[in-house]
């Protein structure tokens, strides 16, 4: 559990009744904040996220693709805040200490009955020799949270030089949202074509072969983007240098006049803070019912952060855990027993402006664990125009719940 | 909905487990819940094109369950979603989404399209579509459902990709693609 400290900032909010703390207003947290209120609204609800405006990742990559404004991907929690009487503090969890029940933000403590974590990721810098974590990704863009990474890749894109290299490196699994980076591929590649068709898009993938929607994304870029990607499974870039805007597989170095390099990733920073990491030290190992912590008690965590079976780290799938806790904290806070989860997830990938794939399932626990129903989901037959328009109507959607 | 209560295993080393052993069946809500990503919050949809399913008769969208998973109607994304399901999901499904209010947001629409529609609605199909497609049993609410959508459903009758009733069918066979586009204009309009 996370290490008691000695602080004697104040409490910023003397608690009354019951209360729930939510670090994070992203896909799971803004969720979760708002279903607790709709399922018991006796209870208060403080969700305290570092950002007044929150940039989606989902569709960032059709803001790259240039046929979206990230002014579409972005929130913000005025609505939100007003119409589910949710306390939004915008702040910084710097601290959590578990055994007080408390959380520390620059303006002071904050205590609770129960705590949510959704802080998404961050990054193994570490395992990649000569990144820098703050200067790197001003020169070789991750963009793999959204908002100025987003812009400065587009930008750079935009810039590429006339059948100039653009290099993109995938990190092993698991990472947040499997298809991503194929789907980032693609709509570079769109792009290209259109603006600059003699360049070339290296991949250096870590892993073996495309994580997710493989065959659909190969015919995809068969179809579309034929002879513009050149795809490289089991590449795994060990080593970065910002000057030479170059990475280093260990067997290879490569250049490119334009490098993506996607980092490994872990849970968020403040979930190691709050020692609810387990033992790979990477994520979060909750019981699958409740999204409770098996590490420390009254502490919950859902989204990328958390380890939830079979399901994808995705913001679809944040969304429906963010439910599934919102239900089962009030039930037991309440006294009352579990419920038993269901979840969905669907994760829609553009291959053109007008053609997106698609993957599916629903979730259910079974024996403790968190498995895909049989004989359900999968991936959609082809590339399809009438998926990117329900797509489209998708993220207008969730975003709108995350909002309002 | 039997309350049967499943009994959860512990995880091994899940030392601070809350105190509940046990889970009860999922709830209408809890089974609903996670729909509302693709189809808005409570299936109150913002749009453009994923259909609302709020104030849909609940034996509509049981219906619609049913003929997904068996492959009857046919969709990009919903027949792998329906296969994951029992009837008495379906049900409960149908419950929640219609004790939900069916919002109507303002569409884009074209007037003079407006009035054809209107006229071809009162000719061919108010006596299932009631109330300017507000009510319908077995048809759904078409009034303020989103165009986009049923534009894409109406093609796929037109196209007999989607089945509909017979008596449905002689009425829509007649049908141009204008006439179509005008019968979608009126329902987009209605608030
Ligand atoms: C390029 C790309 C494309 C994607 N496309 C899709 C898609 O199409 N569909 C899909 O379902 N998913 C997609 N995803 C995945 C999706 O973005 C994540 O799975 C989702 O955001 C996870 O939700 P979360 O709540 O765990 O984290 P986030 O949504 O990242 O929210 C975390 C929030 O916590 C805040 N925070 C963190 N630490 C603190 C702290 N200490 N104090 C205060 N605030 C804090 C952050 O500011 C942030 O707002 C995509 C991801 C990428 C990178
Ligand atoms: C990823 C998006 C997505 C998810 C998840 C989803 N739907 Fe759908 N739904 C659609 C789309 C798109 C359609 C149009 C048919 C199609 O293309 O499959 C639709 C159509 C429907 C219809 C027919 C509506 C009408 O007016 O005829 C019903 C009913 C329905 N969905 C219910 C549900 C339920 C219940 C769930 C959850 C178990 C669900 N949907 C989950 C996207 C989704
Ligand atoms: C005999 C009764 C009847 C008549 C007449 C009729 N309908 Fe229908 N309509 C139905 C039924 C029943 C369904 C549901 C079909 C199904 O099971 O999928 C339906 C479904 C629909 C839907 C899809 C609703 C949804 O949410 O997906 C649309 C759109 C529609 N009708 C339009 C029309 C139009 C336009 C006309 C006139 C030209 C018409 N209908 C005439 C009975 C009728």
């Amino acid at each position: 559990a996370g290490a008691p400290f000695i602080t004697s900032a104040a409490e910023m909010l003397p608690k009354k009744g019951r209360r729930v703390v939510v670090i994070g207003g992203g896909y799971g947290g803004s969720i979760v904040a708002k279903y607790i209120r709709i399922n018991d609204p006796s209870i208060e609800v403080v969700m305290i996220e570092r950002d007044k405006k929150f940039v989606s990742c989902p569709f960032s990559n059709t803001v790259i693709g240039g046929f979206r404004d990230i002014k579409d991907n972005t929130i913000t929690y005025e609505n939100l805040a007003a119409n589910n009487g949710i306390k939004v503090v915008y702040d910084e969890v710097t601290a959590v200490d578990t055994s007080a029940k408390k959380v520390v933000v620059s303006g002071g403590t904050i205590s609770y009955d129960r705590l949510v974590l959704s802080p998404g990721i961050d990054f193994r810098f570490e395992e990649i020799e000569g990144y820098d974590p703050v200067a790197t990704p001003k020169v070789i863009p991750h963009a793999w949270k959204a908002g100025e990474q987003t812009l400065l890749l587009r930008k750079q894109l935009v810039d590429l030089p006339k059948g100039g290299t653009v290099v993109m490196s995938i990190p092993v699994t698991p990472f947040r949202c499997p298809p991503g980076p194929y789907e980032r591929i693609s709509m570079m590649a769109w792009h290209l074509k259109n603006h600059n068709p003699t360049a070339k898009i290296i991949v250096l993938d870590a892993n073996p072969d495309i994580v997710s929607k493989g065959p659909l994304f190969k015919k995809a870029w068969a179809k579309h983007y034929e002879g513009m990607i050149d795809y490289r499974p089991g590449n795994k870039v060990t080593k970065v240098d910002n000057k030479k805007r170059s990475v280093d597989t260990g067997v290879e170095e490569i250049k490119g006049d334009l490098v993506n390099l996607v980092p490994p990733q872990k849970a968020g920073m403040i979930a190691h803070k709050a020692g609810v990491v387990g033992e790979d030290k990477k994520w979060c190992p909750v019981n699958q019912l409740s999204f409770e912590s098996t590490l420390a008690k009254d502490v919950h965590i859902i989204g990328d952060s958390c380890m939830a079976g079979a399901m994808p780290k995705s913001g679809y799938s944040a969304n429906s855990q963010a439910k599934v806790c919102a239900t089962n904290i009030v039930q037991l806070m309440n006294g009352q027993d579990l419920i038993d989860p269901s979840h969905t997830n669907v994760c829609y990938s553009y291959v053109t402006e007008n053609e997106a794939i698609s993957v599916a399932a629903v979730y259910k626990v079974a024996e403790g664990k968190t498995i895909a129903v049989a004989n359900s989901g999968g991936v959609s037959p082809d590339l399809s125009e009438l998926e990117a328009i329900y797509a489209r109507s998708w993220i207008k959607n969730i975003l709108h719940e995350m909002s309002s | 909905m039997e309350r049967k209560l499943i009994k959860f295993v512990l995880l091994a080393g899940g030392l601070a487990v809350s105190s509940s052993l046990w889970a009860a069946p999922s709830t209408p809500a809890m089974l609903s819940n996670t729909c509302s990503a693709c189809h808005g919050q409570f299936g109150q949809a913002v749009g453009p094109s994923i259909p609302t399913l709020a104030g849909q008769p609940a034996s509509y969208i049981a219906d619609a369950m049913k003929q997904f998973k068996s492959g009857e109607r046919t969709g990009s994304v919903m027949g792998r979603v329906a296969k994951a399901y029992t009837d008495d999901d379906f049900n409960a499904m149908g419950e929640f989404f219609s004790q939900k209010k069916f919002v109507r947001y303002p569409q884009k629409v074209d007037a003079a399209k407006v009035a054809k529609g209107k006229e071809l609605h009162e000719q061919n199909c108010k006596k299932c579509h009631t109330e300017g497609g507000r009510e319908s049993e077995d048809g759904g609410v078409i009034a303020g459902q989103w165009s986009e959508y049923l534009h894409i459903t109406m093609d796929d009758f037109a196209s007999k990709k989607r089945a509909m009733p017979k008596k449905m069918a002689e009425k829509f066979e007649g049908l141009s693609k204008d006439d179509r586009d005008a019968l979608v204009n009126f329902y987009a309009s209605q608030q």
